[in-house]
Order: structure tokens, then sequence, then C-alpha cells
């Protein structure tokens, strides 16, 4: 079974990390990712609105998922930066438009259109690019001593294409269901319509990319699909399978709250299938997290901020989602 | 194309440009959170509507910087591993917990209370909303900490070992996080802070002023802004002298470079006032000195002996012009800005401070000193640590990433063609806002759409302001 030794420890901490970030920021780039379907201005204002208050805190733990990297297992910073060079920085440049948009785009009459279109086209790059970089990690990274060894192109491949657009309908899907959750009227029974269309190709998505997955390495379908590893890994398509039926019936009954919350559980059970195949690599097929950990007393060191930071960025979180719950309208009191 | 050029260049030149885009927000946030709660605090104590009016109108101002600070920071944060993934292999174990602190004692902490300072007054009253001021002025602070120690410990490395992999481990963490330099450089640069927004409050207050001298909240700001000014200023320059002694004792090479003293003085060193740094000859030329000063102000004695780069090895040398030139403009700067303090002050003591044209054309023209002198004092003590990242340790050359050039370079031009658009577009807004003065009434973020300004009406305001006093 799993030892619990440090880098163990850690690489619970950076996945939850990394998770955290797609949850959050997930729903925030799904929102630009929509927002050409929503041209009419009022629309608009209503959809940054709904995340203006949060989107900071969202994106700060993208930068936690890299610095607890760098500081926690930094061979393995040092082989996937490079490796993910522009996929990297081009979703990078992405955050970057899409980030500003959402103060400049009050400061202007003229240009907003413009910071609209930056707001949209930087989640769309943003998104894609961390989806190719997925996919690129989990398809394998020529390494050579402690440096990355490939090519500048490595990272393009049909696979890595595949789940950049599976990340980008999946991000599509939650800003969707957020909208449910998060507004009233005209606007929510398009993001509803949106939410069916979006699901079944994200059901679509999650089935090619578990297919072609284990043909990538044998040591994937060995993971998956032999004895005595199938009883553990079985539960996690059953898993999907369940999820999916409440999903579908939420969005049949109208609810609120529940497309949104079902469609994290669909995320989390993709991203427990992803650390299934992984494990124990943090870059595939050549090192192990013991391989890239950090000395002991620079990850204890960092366990002990962890273990009391967490919880306490996890409550001042949730209260700054508490302050500005409910349906947001044109006559809401910010931005 | 670029097959020519020397990635490693590239990656400095790239590190250079988005690091100067970037710290030019942080260094303007950190003072401008301070002053927000100063502002919101006065409010809360006094109830007078002129504080909540000025908090209201730089509260739109911090938005849009903290956006931009955000955003580069972001960049910077992988720009490490992109970049320099052989420094970061080889550091990771003692500077990437000091990078990580920041992000769960700062960023977090910043970016958690933002959304309420930025949009939630009404929803969370005002003492909760003066809290999350508080928070996010405190985590600006503590951000400065964390990464100001971390570059502190490239500068003057202590409490470390090396491990079999060649990689730096910590061995006390207390010595590496309070490293040498570490004090003198936190307060060196958060004064550096607390002065550029200063001359930014007060660059805004006086160019109103010039219009119409009756403004309320343009006159409190630029009273406020000339006291930091003459207070700070002259602080500023006893704490870099302090600085540079200590740069004296720990990297005494960057001193040699900033003095630009590339020969050995037995009997005491000249004051190189200006002259132009030959680095390939190894001398000064058209150098203006005064003898015997440079000991007085470095050894505190006339006659004290002063090594110079001929004691160094070549291949050791910073880039001795850029570091002794860029020294220079901060300085300048910095001499202005007690220059700006004391005329204020004169005036004030002569009951012209709101009236005088001349000090408050001085103050406009002052706007972006603390810019410069910011970006020109870490070019000073970032080129003085060449040829090293990890100074005397890594060299820079040992600490990229196995990239080819074309990588780099383009990645550079996205960087600088994105960055001179998103930039620009953000000073223009941030220029637009401080153009219109602040004004009775004075609404924060929340007012920017049209159907909303019912919901928050400046009686609303006004009654929130009486709330408070009573």
């Amino acid at each position: 079974m799993i030892p619990i030794d440090l880098p163990t420890i850690w690489a619970f901490i950076i996945a939850f990390a990394v998770f955290v970030y797609v949850v959050m920021d997930g729903f925030d780039l799904g929102l630009g990712i929509l927002f050409p379907l929503f041209p009419k201005k009022a629309d608009r204002d209503v959809i940054m609105n709904s995340v203006a208050p949060v989107w900071d805190g969202n994106e700060t733990w993208l930068v936690l998922g890299g610095g607890g990297l760098m500081a926690a297992f930094p061979l393995a910073y040092a082989v996937l930066m490079p490796a993910l060079y522009t996929p990297v920085i081009v979703m990078l440049l992405g955050l970057v438009f899409r980030g500003v948009a959402f103060e400049f785009r009050w400061r202007t009459q003229s240009a907003r259109n413009k910071w609209d279109i930056a707001f949209a086209g930087g989640s769309l790059l943003a998104t894609l690019a961390q989806g190719i970089a997925l996919g690129a990690i989990l398809q394998g990274i020529h390494v050579s001593g402690r440096q990355y060894a490939g090519g500048w192109w490595d990272w393009l491949t049909p696979f890595s294409i595949l789940t950049g657009v599976a990340l980008v309908i999946g991000y599509a899907l939650l800003g969707a269901t957020w909208l449910v959750m998060k507004t009233e009227g005209e606007l929510r029974d398009r993001a509803y319509h949106l939410s069916w269309l979006l699901l079944i190709a994200m059901l679509c998505a999650i089935g090619i990319v578990s297919i072609a997955t284990p043909f990538l390495n044998v040591q994937y379908t060995q993971r998956w699909f032999t004895w005595p590893n199938i009883i553990l890994t079985a539960p996690v398509p059953i898993a999907v399978a369940g999820v999916t039926v409440l999903l579908l019936r939420s969005l049949a009954n109208k609810y609120d709250y529940q497309p949104f919350f079902l469609t994290l559980a669909l995320f989390a059970l993709s991203y427990a299938g992803l650390g299934i195949s992984m494990y124990p690599y943090i870059v595939p097929q050549s090192i192990t997290i013991w391989q890239a950990a950090s000395p002991e007393n620079s990850q204890l060191f960092m366990l002990v901020g962890v273990a009391i930071l967490i919880p306490l960025i996890l409550g001042y979180t949730a209260w700054a989602y508490w302050v500005f719950r409910g349906k947001v309208n044109a006559e809401s009191g910010y931005h | 194309m670029f097959e020519g050029w020397d990635a490693v260049v590239l990656a400095r030149a790239q590190f250079a440009f988005t690091m100067s885009f970037h710290i030019v927000f942080p260094a303007f946030s950190i003072g401008l959170a301070s002053y927000l709660a100063v502002l919101e605090a006065l409010w809360l104590w006094t109830g007078r509507e002129v504080f909540i009016n000025l908090f209201n109108y730089w509260l739109k101002i911090f938005a849009v910087a903290f956006g931009m600070g955000v955003v580069s920071g972001i960049v910077m944060s992988y720009q490490f591993g992109t970049n320099w993934s052989a420094f970061s292999d080889k550091t990771g174990p003692v500077i990437g917990p000091l990078m990580a602190y920041e992000v769960l004692t700062a960023f977090f902490l910043e970016a958690g209370f933002l959304g309420v300072m930025l949009f939630g007054l009404d929803r969370v009253g005002p003492r909760l909303h003066f809290f999350a001021t508080l928070m996010v002025a405190v985590g600006t602070l503590i951000s400065a900490f964390w990464i100001l120690s971390a570059n502190s410990w490239m500068q003057t490395p202590t409490g470390h070992a090396i491990n079999a992999e060649g990689q730096f481990i910590a061995v006390d963490w207390f010595k590496v996080i309070f490293n040498p330099s570490f004090p003198y450089r936190l307060v060196h640069m958060v004064l550096a802070a607390y002065l550029t927004t200063a001359l930014v409050v007060g660059a805004v207050g006086a160019w109103h002023l010039l219009r119409d001298q009756h403004l309320a909240g343009p006159r409190v700001m630029f009273s406020m802004a000339m006291w930091m000014a003459t207070l700070v200023a002259p602080l500023q320059i006893l704490a870099g002298d302090q600085h540079g002694l200590n740069t004296l004792e720990h990297q005494p090479v960057k001193i040699m470079a900033m003095e630009g003293h590339f020969t050995s003085h037995k009997h005491g060193a000249p004051l190189i006032l200006f002259g132009w740094p030959n680095q390939a000859a190894g001398r000064m030329d058209y150098a203006i000195e005064v003898p015997k000063l440079g000991s007085l102000v470095l050894k505190h004695s006339l006659d004290a002996p002063m090594a110079g780069l001929d004691t160094v090895p070549r291949e050791n040398w910073p880039p001795v012009p850029i570091t002794f030139w860029s020294f220079r403009i901060m300085v300048g700067m910095g001499l202005l800005m007690v220059g700006l303090g004391l005329l204020s002050l004169l005036m004030r003591f002569r009951g012209a401070l709101y009236n005088s044209r001349l000090l408050h054309l001085f103050a406009v023209a002052m706007a972006p000193s603390g810019f410069i002198a910011v970006l020109a004092g870490w070019i000073t003590t970032e080129t003085g640590r060449q040829p090293f990242t990890v100074y005397g340790l890594l060299r820079t050359v040992d600490s990229a990433s196995p990239l080819a050039a074309p990588a780099v370079a383009s990645s550079l031009i996205a960087f600088i063609i994105v960055y001179f658009i998103v930039f620009t577009a953000g000073v223009i807004y941030l220029l637009r806002l401080m153009a219109t003065p602040p004004h009775h009434g004075e609404q924060g973020p929340s007012s920017d759409v049209p159907a909303r300004a019912a919901g928050i009406t400046p009686a609303a305001g006004a009654a929130a302001a009486e709330g408070a006093a009573r």
C-alpha cells in the first residue's frame, strides 16, 4: 500500500493545491470561455460580477501549486517547466489578459469590447494550455540526468490536444453550472441549456481520454486493468456513472446548486483517475516523488506552515464566498 | 532567427524585463494598502467625510494596480522553472519554502480579503470592512518579508550546506531567513514602497491644487504625502547608507562596481561622482572625483585603504557601467525627494503649503521618481551580484534552463508585446482615474455600473459615515 512518508504527504498537498485551483479557477476560466455566447452587455456585467470579488484568491492556488512544487519537489519543477515551456508561457500570457480585463473593462467605454475579447480569448488560451500541459505530462517526458532532454515541441501531440480540448469543455461546463447557481431569469435559462450540451460533450471527452490513456503506456494499462488493482480502480468509473446520473437528474429538475457541485464531483473523480495513473511518478515514467523530493528538513519546515495555514486560508476564503453569496443581478452592490 | 544568440543572455533579459514591470506594482500597492488602512482608520475615528472620499478614490486606483501586480506576479512564480530550471533544482530546497510561505501567509491573505475590501463595505459593515483592509495591508508587508528574505539569501547566503546532488539544503532555517543583508534590504525596500506611494499621492494632490487650491480631498492628501516625504526621505538615506555598509562587509565587489573603483587605493579612495566606467580597459574614464571622500563615506576615515576591482579575478566582475550608473540614478532621486520634503516643510511653516505653485509643480514632476529609484536600486543590487545567482556559489551561466535561444527569444518577444499592450492600457486607466479630483460622495469600485448607483447613493455613504462616527 501507499507508505506514509513526507514525499507522499507532499504529493497529496501539491495535488490538493492543484485540485483546489482547478475547482476554483475552473469555473471562472469557464465563464471566460462562455463569454462570446453572451453578447449582451448586461449579461456580461452580471457574469463578471459573479466572480469579481473572488478571482484573485482563485488564481493564488496556481501560485501555490507552482511555488509548492519548486519547494517540495524542485527536481520535478526543474524538469517539467522547460518541458512544458510553450504551454506554460501561453497560459501565463492568457492569464495576464483575462486577469486585467476584470478591472480594465470598467475603466473604459470605447475599448470595453476589446477587453471582453481579451477576457474570453485569455481564458480560452489559458485553459487550452493547461489541458495540453496535462496531456504532455501524461504521455511522458524525456529526462537525462537532472534535466529535461526533449525538444521544444515535444508537448504537441494528438493526445495533448485531446486533453486540451477536454479541459476547455470541462471548464465551460463548470462555468455554465456556476451561472445556473449564481444568476436568474433568461441568463440562467441559457446557462441551463448550455449545461446540457456541455455535459454531453464532457462525458464524451472523459470517455475518449480514458480510452486513450492506457494506450500511451503499458504501465497505465497494468495500473488500471490487472488483478488486484482493478478492485481499487473499478470504483472510479462506477462512481463517474453514478455522479452522471445524479447530474442529469439535477439538470432535468432545474436545481440551482446541485449541477455545479456534481460537476465538481465529476472533476474530482477524473482527477483521482489521473492520480491513479501517475502515482508514484511525478514526471511519468522517469522521476518518482521520492527522487524529486526536497530534503526532509525543507519538507518538514513547510509542513508546519501548511498544517496551520491551509485550514485558516480555507476558512477565510469560505467567508469571502459567504459574504458574496446568493444570486448576482444588475442591482448587486459591487462592481 | 536567433540561432546565434546566447540563450542565457536572452533568459536574463526576459527576467529583467518581466521583473521590472512587476516590481513597480507591488512597490506601489505595499504603500497604497497601508495608506488606505490609515485613511479608513481616520474615517472611522473622526467620521470626516473627506477620509472616506479619499479612501474610495484611492481604492479604485488600488484595484487596477493590484490586478496588474497579481497577473505579472504569477508570471514570476513560473519564470524560475521555465528559464532557470537548473537554479530551481539547486536552490529549490532553500528558497522554495520561503516563497511557499510567502504564498501561504501573504498572497492568500491579500486575495482572500481583497474582494471584501473592494466590494464589501455595504455587506459587512465598516468595522469588519476595516479589518479586511488591514489584512490586505498586512498581507502586502508579509509578502515583502518573505520575498526579500529569499532575495537576500541569494545575495548573502548563510545557514546552508550542499548535498550529494549538488543542491543547496538548509542547515539552520533561522540563519537562512535572517541572513546578513535581509534586515537592511527589508527596511530599505519597505521605506521605498512608502515613499513611492507618497510621491504619487502627493503628485496627484498637487496636480489638483494647481487648478483649485480649495479642494478638500487634494489638500488632505497633499499634506499627508508631504509629511511622508519630509520624514521618510531622510530616513531612507540613512537606511540606504547602513545597507551600503552591510554590502561592503558581505559583497565588497558590488560596492567596487557601484563606486567605480577599478583600482585599489592604499591611502584613501576618492569618491567618484561621475565618470564613464570602461570595463574592457578596467579604468574609469572622464572621472570627476573628490579625493579621499570615498574612504570617508564607506570606512569613516580619510586614509582608510580600499581594495578595487584589480584585486578580483576578471571572471568575477559584475557589469560595472550598469551598476555604477543605476546607483547614481537612485541616489539622485533620493536627494531630490529630500529636497521636496524640505521645501514642503518650509512652505508649511510659511502657511503656503496649499498655494505654492513652485512646490506643486515640483511635486507633480516627482510623481515617477519613486518608481525610477526603486527600479534603479534593484538594477544596482541585482546587477552587482553578477556573475552569480547565489553570490559566490552558483554562477548565472550554470543556472539557466537547457533551452535553445529561439525558444527563449520567442517568449521574450511575446512578453514584450503583451506587457506593452496591457500595461500601457493599465497606466492610461490609472492616470485617467487620477486626473479627476476626489469629490463629495466619492464611490468605491462598486459604483461602476450605473444601474447600481441607485443602491449606494452618496446619502447612504454619508449615513454610513455618520453611523461610524457615532
